[in-house]
């Protein structure tokens, strides 16, 4: 597959490595390792993945300064040019403070850190991130948050709904989210953001390996290309 | 120049905190408080000549979340 993708590292970043880890069995190729002080991407870049974590210790809101970063700016520009970028966990927390994607990820609804595998249903199996899987299907995908509780007006949640923008959904209540969205994509397609965690579940050792169709998709898309 | 700015959590929006502090309040047997909102106070120091365009702009762009989020400024 030739192709170039990225995974950004912010300080306080904890899934990076799991996530460049995954990109590399999933596609047979060693992502670039890209820092949060860059100011500028290779021009060649085809896959920008925003890792979880804790970016900058989460201080004012989860996400709020990576979101400032340098490397974010060429980030937002790269999307803009139709670039495919993954936000998982603290990184769609950062791709909503950087206005990529509507809405905001608020403390759980009960307060605890969640830390578990959940039951995740696939809204739109037609996006360019979840072209692998069957519309209305089950997967199992473990999340690992403390702010992960969606929000956004009910204009923005029937716009999202309506334009097949909800990627996916929880299928019980894990925070408190909003119509219990999990993923959202941009209007374009070229962005999802969500807060389970498809890297950490790409081999059956690892209780499941749900997530590998997400890559796989993206993947694909980008070698046929 | 000193000013405080206020970031509160816009009406409606669920505060999970506040009701968590609003539940050990009345667990601490404090009676009448109907609701609890969290909010946050950012102290900042800032030239004198500088302009209430400004000040929006760095709440609008960083200090508060307006998705979710109303702030108030407040010179002192």
């Amino acid at each position: 597959m030739a192709f170039t993708a990225g995974v950004i590292t912010f300080p306080g970043s904890n899934c990076d490595r799991d996530m460049a880890v995954a990109i590399r069995d999933i596609s047979g190729r060693e992502p670039l390792r890209l820092w949060h002080g860059d100011a500028d991407l290779p021009g060649n870049i085809d896959f920008i993945a925003v890792p979880g974590g804790f970016s900058y210790g989460d201080y004012l809101r989860s996400g709020a300064m990576a979101a400032n970063s340098p490397i974010m700016r060429s980030v937002i520009a790269a999307a803009d040019r139709g670039v495919p970028v993954l936000g998982v966990c603290n990184g769609f927390q950062v791709l909503t403070e950087a206005r990529l994607l509507p809405g905001a990820l608020m403390r759980n609804a009960g307060i605890h850190f969640v830390c578990r595998t959940v039951p995740l249903v696939v809204e739109n199996g037609s996006s360019l991130f979840t072209s692998r899987y069957e519309t209305g299907s089950t997967i199992q995908i473990p999340v690992a948050h403390h702010d992960g509780n969606y929000y956004a007006d009910d204009e923005t949640l029937d716009e999202l709904e309506g334009e097949g923008r909800v990627a996916f959904r929880y299928g019980e209540n894990v925070n408190g989210s909003a119509r219990q969205i999990a993923g959202v994509l941009n209007a374009k397609g070229n962005v999802l953001g969500m807060m389970p965690h498809p890297e950490r579940a790409i081999e059956d050792a690892q209780g499941s390996a749900d997530g590998r169709a997400l890559f796989e998709g993206v993947f694909e898309s980008l070698s046929v290309a | 120049m000193k000013v405080l700015v206020h970031v509160s959590l816009k009406p409606g929006v669920l505060d999970p905190q506040g009701r968590a502090i609003h539940h050990s309040l009345e667990g601490l047997g404090f009676g009448g408080v109907s609701d609890v909102r969290v909010g946050r106070e950012i102290a900042l120091e800032v030239a004198d000549d500088t302009s209430d365009e400004a000040l929006e702009d760095m709440c609008r762009r960083l200090l508060a979340n307006t998705v979710i989020e109303n702030y108030r400024i407040e010179k002192l």
